[in-house]
C-alpha cells in the first residue's frame, strides 16, 4: 500500500487541519500571547505589558466571584447530576417486582422513562434556558403561581433576581438538562453487567442497596468517570455560558450583583461589551487553568483498577 | 402533547414477565422488600418524569394563550386555541428566517464536518507517517479546551478575512470546533474496520481515494451515522459560537433570534407569540428523536461509552 501514499495524505489531511488551524489552533495560541499584552480589541495596536493583566486579576473582585462560582459547578455539578442519575438508572434496571426466576428486575416501563428523560437532551440550551427564565418569572411565572395554587402565597421568591437565590436557579436548570442523558448511559451499562452477580449477592444476604455499591458502581465506574469529565467541561464551558447570559439578570447576565457570573460569562463580557480584549484572554486562561486542574483531578482521582467482565 | 403519549414497542415484551410476579410474589421479607422498593422507585422514577413533561407542556400550553392569560393564570389551559400566535411568531418575528438559516448553516457545516472528519480519521487510523500522533492529539486536545478562550482572538481573525457576520463564514467555524470530536470518534471507528478489504480492492487498481469512498466509507456506516446525529444536535442547538461570531440581524440562526425576541419582548409585549416561537423550535427536534430514538441515543452516548 506505498504508492502514492505520502500524495494521499497530504491530499486528505490539508484541508481539514487548515481549517482546525485556523480558526481554532491560531486563536487559542494568540490568546496566550495577547494576555501579555494591554490590547483593547478596537484598534490593531499593542505593546506588551508581561505580567500586568496578571495582576490586576488578583485584585479584581468579580473575577474572583466568577471564579468561586466556576469552581462551585466545576465540583457540585457533576456531583448532584450523577448521583441523580445513578439512582435513577439503579430504580429503573433494579427497583422493579421480583419476577420468578430473576433475582432482580427493572421497573415496568422503563424504556418509556428514558425516552422522557433523554428529552432535554436534544433540546437547544438556550430554549431551555428561555423556558425556565420564564417559568421564575415571581410575578406571573410557573413556579411562584404554582406555590400559589397550592396555598403558599406566603412563599414567592423572587428566583433569579434574589442574589442567594440565582446562582441555585441556574445550577437547577443545568442539572435539569444533563440527568436524563446519564440515567439512559447509565442504564445500558447495568444493563450490561451480568445478573448472576446480583443473584449471587443477593442469596448471600445482601439487600439491594448493598449490591449498588459492591457490584453496580464498581462496574460502571468507567462510565461515570468519563460522564464526570464531561460534566466537569460542561460545567465550565458553551452550556454554563449559554444559562447564565440568557437566564440572569443585568447587562449580558451575571446579576444581580455578580451573584451569578461564572468564568467563560466574565470573558465574554470583557472582551465584546468593555472592549478590553487582553485582559479577556487572561481571564480566559485561568479558565483554561481550571479545566487543565479539573481535567487532572479527574483522571488521577478516578484512576482505578479495571475490571473485566 | 403528543411526545408522551406511548412508548414504543419495548414496554410490550416485558409485559408478559410482568405478569408472572402475581404468582411468584409470597408473604416472605425478601418479597415485602421488593415491594417496597417498587413503589418508592416506581414514585421517584413518575416525579421526575413529571419535572421533566411538565416545563415542555406549559411552553406548548402557553403558546395557544393570548398574553393577559399568560399573566393572569399561567396554568390554567387556554380557553380559545389561538394559532395566530403561531403564524405571528413565523412571519413577524422573523422565526422563518432563523429556521432556513440554520437549515443552511447546519446543512453545510454537517457535510462539511463529516467529510472532512472522517478523510482525516480514515488517514490518521490507517496511515504510518511521521507526526501521525502529533496531529491525532492536536485534533484531540480541541475537546477540553474552553472554546470561549480562542473565541476572542477567532472573532477578530474573521473579520481580518472578512467572514465575521457571514454565513460562510459560521458554516466554517463549526466545521473547525466539530473535528476534534469526529476525529476521534472516527478514529476509532475506522480502527475497528477490517484491513483486508481495503487491502484487496488497492490490489485490484483502486487508488487510495477511490478505496476510501468506495469501499472504506460504506463500511463505516454505522459509526457514521451516530456521528451525524451528534454533530446535527450539536451544530443545530449551538448558540454560543453564533453569538459571538455571527450578530447581523438577517444571518441569526435560531437559537440566537429566540433570544433575542425574548429580549425585545420586554418592550412589545408579545409573550404568546414568544412561545410560539419557542414550541415552534422545540417540536420538530423532540419529534426528530421520538421517531428515530434508538439511533438518537446511540448517537449521542456513542462517545461516552467508548
Amino acid at each position: 500500500m506505498q504508492h502514492g501514499k505520502y500524495r494521499f495524505i497530504v491530499g486528505f489531511l490539508t484541508v481539514p487541519l487548515a481549517i482546525y488551524g485556523l480558526f481554532v489552533i491560531w486563536p487559542f495560541i494568540q490568546s496566550i500571547f495577547y494576555s501579555f499584552t494591554d490590547w483593547s480589541g478596537l484598534s490593531p495596536e499593542f505593546k506588551m505589558v508581561g505580567f500586568k493583566n496578571f495582576t490586576r486579576l488578583l485584585d479584581d473582585e468579580v473575577f474572583w466571584k466568577s471564579l468561586q462560582h466556576s469552581v462551585m459547578f466545576v465540583v457540585l455539578l457533576p456531583l448532584a447530576t450523577l448521583t441523580l442519575a445513578l439512582f435513577f438508572a439503579f430504580m429503573l434496571n433494579v427497583g422493579g417486582r421480583r419476577r420468578k426466576n430473576a433475582a432482580i428486575a427493572g421497573v415496568r416501563g422503563s424504556s418509556f422513562y428514558k425516552i422522557v428523560y433523554f428529552f432535554p437532551q436534544v433540546l437547544s440550551i438556550a430554549i431551555v434556558a428561555l423556558l425556565f427564565q420564564f417559568a421564575y418569572n415571581p410575578n406571573s411565572g410557573a413556579l411562584n403561581s404554582g406555590l400559589k395554587a397550592v396555598g403558599l402565597d406566603s412563599v414567592q421568591p423572587d428566583w433569579l433576581g434574589d442574589p442567594d437565590l440565582a446562582l441555585w436557579c441556574v445550577f437547577a436548570v443545568l442539572v435539569w438538562c444533563t440527568v436524563g442523558f446519564f440515567v439512559v448511559l447509565f442504564s445500558a451499562g447495568m444493563a450490561s453487567i451480568p445478573k448472576d452477580y446480583y443473584e449471587a449477592a443477593l442469596l448471600d444476604g445482601a439487600n439491594r442497596f448493598t449490591t449498588f455499591f459492591k457490584i453496580t458502581l464498581p462496574l460502571l465506574w468507567d462510565t461515570v468517570q468519563s460522564g464526570w469529565a464531561y460534566m466537569g467541561i460542561l460545567a465550565l464551558g458553551a452550556e454554563c455560558f449559554a444559562v447564565v447570559q440568557i437566564m440572569t439578570v443585568g447587562p449580558n447576565g451575571g446579576g444581580p450583583d455578580y451573584s451569578t457570573t461564572v468564568l467563560p460569562l466574565y470573558v465574554y463580557q470583557k472582551a465584546f461589551r468593555d472592549g478590553q480584549a487582553a485582559y479577556a484572554t487572561t481571564i480566559g486562561v485561568a479558565l483554561l487553568i481550571v479545566t487543565l486542574l479539573f481535567v487532572a483531578v479527574v483522571m488521577r482521582l478516578g484512576r482505578r483498577e479495571r475490571l473485566e467482565y | 402533547m403528543k411526545t408522551t403519549e406511548t412508548p414504543p414497542a419495548d414496554t410490550a415484551e416485558e409485559r408478559p414477565a410482568v405478569a408472572k410476579v402475581d404468582i411468584a410474589g409470597g408473604p416472605s421479607r425478601k418479597a415485602t422488600e421488593g415491594r417496597t422498593l417498587n413503589v418508592f422507585s416506581h414514585g421517584m422514577l413518575v416525579l421526575w418524569a413529571f419535572m421533566v413533561v411538565m416545563p415542555l407542556l406549559w411552553a406548548v400550553m402557553t403558546s395557544f394563550k393570548d398574553d393577559k392569560s399568560i399573566f393572569t393564570s399561567p396554568w390554567a389551559l387556554p380557553e380559545t386555541l389561538h394559532f395566530d400566535n403561531w403564524s405571528r411568531a413565523w412571519t413577524e418575528a422573523h422565526m422563518s428566517d432563523y429556521f432556513l438559516n440554520t437549515v443552511i448553516v447546519v446543512g453545510c457545516s454537517l457535510l462539511g464536518t463529516m467529510l472532512l472528519g472522517s478523510m482525516a480519521a480514515y488517514v490518521l487510523a490507517r496511515f504510518e507517517f511521521p507526526g501521525n500522533r502529533f496531529i491525532y492529539f492536536l485534533f484531540i486536545g480541541g475537546m477540553s479546551f474552553p472554546i470561549i478562550l480562542a473565541l476572542v482572538p477567532l472573532f477578530y481573525v474573521m473579520q481580518n478575512i472578512s467572514l465575521l457576520n457571514t454565513l460562510p463564514g459560521l458554516i466554517l467555524v463549526y466545521i473547525a470546533y466539530s473535528l476534534p470530536f469526529t476525529v476521534f470518534f472516527m478514529t476509532a471507528f475506522f480502527r475497528t474496520l477490517p484491513t483486508s478489504v481495503a487491502e484487496a480492492a488497492f490490489v485490484d487498481g483502486a487508488s487510495h481515494t477511490r478505496t476510501f469512498f468506495q469501499v472504506m466509507l460504506p463500511m463505516a456506516k454505522p459509526g457514521l451515522i451516530s456521528i451525524t446525529i451528534f454533530n446535527f444536535l450539536g451544530q443545530w442547538n449551538q448558540y454560543m459560537l453564533p453569538t459571538v461570531l455571527n450578530t447581523e440581524q438577517e444571518d441569526k440562526v435560531l437559537t440566537q433570534g429566540l433570544v433575542q425576541l425574548a429580549v425585545s419582548q420586554g418592550y412589545k409585549g408579545d409573550w404568546s407569540g414568544l412561545f410560539a416561537g419557542l414550541v415552534m423550535a422545540m417540536l420538530p427536534v423532540l419529534a426528530a428523536y421520538i421517531v428515530f430514538q434508538r439511533q438518537v441515543v446511540a448517537g449521542l452516548t456513542a462517545g461516552a461509552l467508548k
